[in-house]
């Protein structure tokens, strides 16, 4: 192994990272911490990645995602902030209805990806959700470009993730409202006495919750969720598996400013009142490629890749329309192992030519070709709770 | 003759062939292993250069080569179920074994004892 072999699993913790108020459970749960976005975060606890990734999707996996970004919009009129934060996402956050939470993108000026995040409506404020390495400067961004009736406040909140199929079940002994919920519902759910705000969602592609709560009260409910035989501490190792298989954007690797929403195949959160001829068409930045590359089609795509051998591509690989191509087309922005596949599995973009299901390319790892094919995403299918309409 | 290298390998000598594997440690802090790429036999090694390749469903960590020499045997059953190399890899888990081309190389090598202390 090399000198330091084991540097991307177990960097020595440095001094400085941020705490959770649930890092003293990961410690007695016997977690293996890593720094993450500052943060001194669980990877996976003793009964290891494999075993968590299966477990959340046969049963409840908890997860601290108290690291990612919180922020409460509001103004004396709430419709205002609904309608200034529609000049910066392209998607229909006026049309949210409260109650109700939908996944959006803060895009920038050249079209690309400034982040991902989710919206949610309680009525008299929005909630965003946004991811851990960008929220000091989404934060800074709204402050910038909303008006100045329009406050956003960062919520120094913890933040639970419980999702799986027994995730219901687990969440109704201690919060029986919760079963009422559908997929991206959004509710002020108090939980042990806490006021939380519980969301039907998650990032896994299992059914489940993600829950807001004061950080006083995490462990009591952390706690009483791990309780349940059916729910086991999920660290952020799985965590990533499951978004992969689940075909999820990781922010900073699948997209990011150099990808725009329509070439990771995210077009689909950009709904007809914001694109051309919808009622609010435009008006966010970016607009301009963005609404031209939804109508004529992007150069290139996001794709889900199936190794065709054991060998794991992972982010970052080259890769070769031929086995012996000389010049790239394309890039692996996401990759390893499904545990629930039992098969490597990649996300990468490509040529929209070449990013046709079936297609075989060739990734470049250690020096050698392997052959890929192009697959349809998701890898495993979604097991979202989805009302009747 | 069991030695042991800063790198988390441990080599077993017999006469001037070497068994080659990764340690205990190593396999706890790489976790659940998926894929494993071993050299080829009858490939000539120089010290430090990769060797083999073990994958946990996080990451990738080349093996380097412990000492110079020549593959003689590689273990096919453990590329064949890498979890394997996880549960016992000080045993069934050994990766591919090395005929040195130096043997006397391996007195340069930590004993289990200077292993053990090691700060991990």
């Amino acid at each position: 192994m090399h000198a330091d072999p084991l540097a991307t699993v177990d960097t020595p913790r440095a001094s400085g990272l941020l705490r959770n108020p649930l890092h003293a459970l990961h410690l007695r749960r016997g977690a293996r911490m890593v720094p993450f976005s500052g943060y001194d975060m669980p990877l996976h606890y003793p009964a290891g990645l494999l075993k968590e990734h299966i477990h959340t999707r046969a049963n409840a996996g908890l997860f601290d995602v108290s690291h990612m970004g919180q922020i409460a919009l509001a103004a004396d009129d709430p419709a205002e902030a609904a309608r200034a934060l529609e000049a910066l996402i392209p998607a229909d956050i006026v049309g949210l209805k409260p109650g109700r939470q939908r996944y959006g993108l803060l895009t920038d000026a050249a079209g690309g990806i400034r982040d991902d995040l989710m919206v949610g409506n309680l009525g008299d404020r929005l909630v965003l959700v946004v991811n851990a390495a960008n929220k000091a400067a989404d934060l800074a961004h709204l402050r910038a470009y909303l008006p100045a009736a329009v406050t956003a406040t960062a919520l120094d909140r913890a933040l639970i993730a419980l999702q799986g199929p027994k995730a219901e079940a687990a969440l109704a002994r201690i919060a029986p409202q919760v079963a009422a919920m559908r997929f991206m519902d959004a509710a002020e759910v108090p939980i042990l006495g806490h006021a939380c705000l519980v969301t039907r969602s998650g990032y896994t592609g299992e059914d489940g919750f993600e829950i807001s709560l004061p950080d006083v009260a995490a462990e009591a409910v952390a706690e009483a969720l791990l309780a349940d035989a059916a729910v086991m501490p999920i660290g952020l190792g799985a965590r990533d598996s499951l978004r992969l298989e689940a075909g999820l954007c990781l922010h900073g690797a699948d997209i990011g400013p150099d990808t725009s929403p329509v070439e990771a195949g995210l077009a689909w959160a950009i709904p007809s009142v914001r694109r051309i001829g919808g009622a609010r068409a435009g008006g966010f930045p970016g607009d301009a490629r963005i609404l031209a590359e939804i109508a004529a089609g992007p150069s290139r795509r996001r794709v889900g890749l199936r190794p065709e051998g054991r060998s794991p591509v992972r982010a970052g690989a080259p890769l070769f329309a031929e086995e012996a191509g000389t010049e790239p087309v394309g890039t692996v922005t996401s990759g390893g192992f499904g545990p629930s596949l039992g098969a490597p599995a990649a996300m990468a973009m490509l040529p929209v030519a070449l990013g046709t299901d079936g297609t075989r390319v060739f990734a470049e790892v250690r020096g050698q070709r392997l052959p890929v094919r192009v697959v349809p995403l998701p890898f495993v299918p979604a097991g979202f709770k989805r009302g009747r309409i | 003759m069991l030695r042991f290298t800063d790198a988390h390998e441990w080599l077993r000598a017999e006469g001037e062939v070497v068994t080659v594997g990764i340690t205990a440690h190593a396999a706890e802090q790489l976790g659940d292993l998926v894929f494993i790429e071993l050299p080829k036999v009858g490939a000539k090694l120089s010290k430090g250069e990769a060797a083999a390749v073990v994958e946990s469903v996080k990451a990738a960590s080349d093996v380097y080569a412990p000492l110079s020499g020549e593959v003689v045997a590689v273990n096919d059953a453990a590329a064949g179920d890498p979890a394997a190399v996880g549960t016992d890899p000080q045993g069934a888990g050994w990766l591919y074994r090395l005929r040195l081309d130096d043997p006397s190389e391996m007195d340069g090598l930590m004993d289990e004892a200077a292993y053990a202390a090691l700060p991990k």
